[in-house]
């Protein structure tokens, strides 16, 4: 029995099984997206489970073998993202159910964040370009229409901005995707790699090079290709920003590009400096600007544009170490990024406001939200028996590893700088001024359990997150994720030789 | 041939610019739109041979001289996706309309991006 | 006549010549898509243009005569019914063998069902049927 395809299969047959009920059962949205995402998240661990004994998981559907099948593929990098993703989904699946009670058609919500579920899965088990990209425009599209979920003037257009620059990235990839396949002659992802191995250097490929890079770029919101982040991350309903910041910027940004540049093509010294060069860019124009901010979420998502610098600093030094810093980074990242906007969200809801001068200080109306937020700005920060300490750490001595002294200074100054805007945020946040309190009638509202139990628990991973680095527990996870982009080009040989 | 890639690429340009200089919402998407199909045409260019002909297979067919098949089959599931991307684009639009009353991007711009 | 004048749809000309193209349109979809295993594309593009028939006949005969069968519950139920076909076409195609002309004709109503009522949901619906938002 071959579990890798349900990974798809489950979500897309939640979401269209929630319109059929539609307005007659008013809770299946709910029941049905957190019995999906669960069973998800159990079968995520289980593949896991088999992942590690045998490197890799392939299926062929329909018993089309590979040249003319389209296979999926799980190896270790593969299922690294899968337990974020379909975790993330659960936790934030069932913070969703208290959250949406503020919108009329709850079903449309849940429909569309199972597509998206479905399409990050498909995008990290797909073995062929072509499907990699339909399935990123699934989650691509589902995130749009989201995005505009509050259809207010502003939510829509956050919306169609998203929209129109995903709209030029995903050209910029099919017109990629057509160029490699009149080169290559073949989609499978193995195939291509050993096809252009084989056919030596081109002049199509840096070109190829940079229109990947831009179109997937543009969905990891690296600086130049930033200006969608912070309007989609600040109007989308708060359940939606966790998910786009926690996850769909790195599965269909960082996921595609480190697969595509490391398997595919290798990594060259050219796109190496790239990377680098747009990571250091992100770091330092994302966090300064991020001072200026006074809404919590627009602070946050500038946040999540500075930290995806760290995660494309670490790939771009390209060392076996800060491949595994970035992975790991990414790994606390998508942990704490959620778990504050949904503290985000929860301090909405019980003081009325996301305005930092407007605070009347979390920890006295609600202690859960404001104990998780400091956990999570502890992490983000980098205080150091949390997670976000031990990435960074790593990163920055990979650098110094790789004799490139200067990029680590950068990287230690840039989390100088984001230990002083989360400082400045989280002061009003968590203490405020007791002048505001009372202004509003939904103070003190309290926090549902539903809403709270999900901050919890991912304050909690992000506590024990540096387990994953300890020999025993999980290194064989974060260890097989940073093989595989270690291998590089030889990887994709071995995957070709096993398809068959 | 190179001609005719060249003249998919002016194609693409066209679009692109329609994309970034136009103001109104409703040219926006039609920008997009071009691009999508100079990005098909050029895919299924890409598979096609001189004197080729269609690869339809039947019984009696040989299959010798046709065209790049893959390539279509790709193309029409992009055609897809890009309907149901403009259908969406078309559908913000229409809201947008309904709140400020103008197509015109830059008097609905109150975000800051 | 309280109709104004975009219920009434177009003129007669428009109507006489949907009235008749709109059989042939709808047997050239069904031909396509009845060799859609064979073509290019498959039962996709037979889909298209049976769907397209039928929006023909609701611009012509105008959006009152339309409204008065199409509900968004019904368009809904028609997506996701196809939706659930496409996926369970996918499933029984994993491990064994079945008919090239079962899965042109699925992909066919698939299609044909998505596009309609897109267009359908765009075109005619009343905004208040289809609009979702924050409750007030």
């Amino acid at each position: 029995m071959n579990f890798v395809p349900f990974f798809v299969i489950l979500p897309l047959a939640a979401a269209f099984l929630i319109p059929l009920t539609g307005k007659k059962i008013k809770i299946a949205g709910e029941v049905a997206s957190i019995a999906a995402t669960l069973s998800l998240a159990v079968l995520s661990f289980l593949v896991a489970a088999l992942t590690a004994a045998q490197k890799a998981l392939i299926c062929n559907i329909g018993k089309w073998i590979a040249p003319a099948g389209i296979p999926m593929i799980v190896d270790g990098f593969s299922i690294f993202f899968l337990v974020i993703i379909n975790v993330i989904a659960f936790l934030v699946a069932i913070y969703s159910v208290d959250y949406v009670k503020r919108y009329t058609d709850t079903w449309k919500f849940f429909t569309l964040f199972l597509l998206m579920v479905a399409g990050m899965n498909g995008v990290v088990i797909s073995g062929d370009i072509f499907n990699l990209y339909v399935c990123l425009e699934i989650a691509a599209i589902a995130g749009y229409s989201l995005v505009a979920f509050d259809v207010d003037a502003e939510a829509l257009e956050a919306s169609f901005k998203y929209a129109v620059m995903g709209a030029v990235g995903s050209s910029f990839m099919l017109l990629g995707i057509a160029l490699l396949y009149s080169y290559a002659s073949t989609l499978n992802m193995a195939d291509m790699a050993l096809s252009i191995a084989g056919k030596g250097a081109s002049k199509i490929l840096p070109f190829v090079s940079a229109l990947f890079l831009a179109g997937f770029g543009l969905k990891a919101a690296l600086v130049p290709f930033h200006a969608w982040l912070p309007d989609a991350h600040s109007k989308a309903p708060t359940p939606v920003s966790a998910m786009l910041s926690g996850l769909l910027i790195k599965v269909l940004g960082v996921y595609a590009l480190s697969r595509i540049f490391f398997n595919i093509f290798g990594m060259t010294p050219q796109v190496s400096m790239i990377l680098i060069g747009l990571a250091v860019i992100s770091m330092v124009v994302a966090s300064v600007l991020a001072f200026g901010q006074t809404d919590i979420k627009r602070l946050l998502a500038y946040s999540s544009i500075s930290q995806i610098g760290y995660i494309a600093l670490g790939l771009g030094v390209c060392t076996p170490l800060s491949i595994m810093g970035a992975l790991f980074h990414l790994f606390n990242h998508s942990i704490f990024k959620s778990l504050l906007f949904l503290n985000a969200g929860a301090i909405e809801q019980s003081t009325g406001t996301r305005d930092l001068r407007k605070m009347p200080g979390i920890m006295a109306i609600s202690p859960v939200t404001g104990y998780t937020n400091l956990i999570g700005t502890m992490s983000i920060c980098g205080i150091p028996p949390l997670g976000g300490f031990w990435s960074k750490l790593i990163i920055i001595f990979a650098c110094i590893q790789a004799d490139r002294p200067i990029l680590a200074f950068i990287a230690a100054a840039v989390s100088a700088l984001t230990l002083g805007y989360y400082f400045k945020a989280a002061t009003p946040i968590l203490f405020g001024s007791k002048e505001y309190r009372g202004i509003n009638n939904n103070i003190g509202k309290r926090i549902a359990i539903t809403m709270a139990l999900p901050m919890a628990a991912l304050a909690v991973l992000s506590i024990l997150s540096v387990l994953i680095l300890l020999p025993d527990t999980g290194r064989s996870f974060l260890g097989d994720a940073v093989a595989v982009l270690v291998r590089g080009r030889e990887w994709n040989s071995a995957i070709s030789g096993a398809m068959r | 041939m190179i001609c005719i890639y060249m003249l998919c690429l002016a194609l693409f340009l066209v679009g692109l610019y329609c994309v970034v200089r136009k103001r109104n919402l409703i040219k926006i998407i039609i920008g997009i739109g071009i691009m999508e199909y100079a990005v098909n045409l050029f895919f299924i260019l890409g598979g096609y041979i001189r004197r080729g002909r269609s690869p339809i297979f039947a019984a009696d067919q040989v299959i010798k001289n046709m065209v790049d098949p893959l390539s279509q089959a790709v193309v029409s599931t992009a055609i897809v996706i890009g309907l149901a991307f403009t259908l969406l684009l078309v559908a913000i639009a229409i809201r947008i309309y309904e709140k400020s009353g103008t197509f015109d991007i830059t008097k609905i711009n109150r975000l800051k991006g | 006549m309280s109709l104004t004048k975009e219920d009434r749809g177009m003129t007669l000309i428009v109507k006489t010549i949907t009235r008749i193209t709109f059989g042939f349109i709808l047997l050239y979809g069904i031909y396509i898509a009845l060799h859609g295993n064979i073509a290019p594309g498959g039962g996709f593009v037979g889909g298209v243009i049976i769907a397209l028939s039928f929006i023909h006949i609701m611009l012509a005969f105008g959006k009152k005569r339309a409204l008065k069968r199409m509900r968004s519950h019904r368009l809904r139920l028609m997506i996701s019914i196809a939706a659930l076909i496409f996926l369970y076409i996918v499933i029984s195609g994993w491990h064994g063998s079945y008919s090239h002309i079962v899965i042109a004709i699925c992909e066919m109503v698939i299609v044909g069902a998505g596009l309609f009522a897109i267009f359908a949901a765009l075109v005619l619906m009343p905004k208040s049927d289809m609009a979702s938002g924050v409750k007030k």
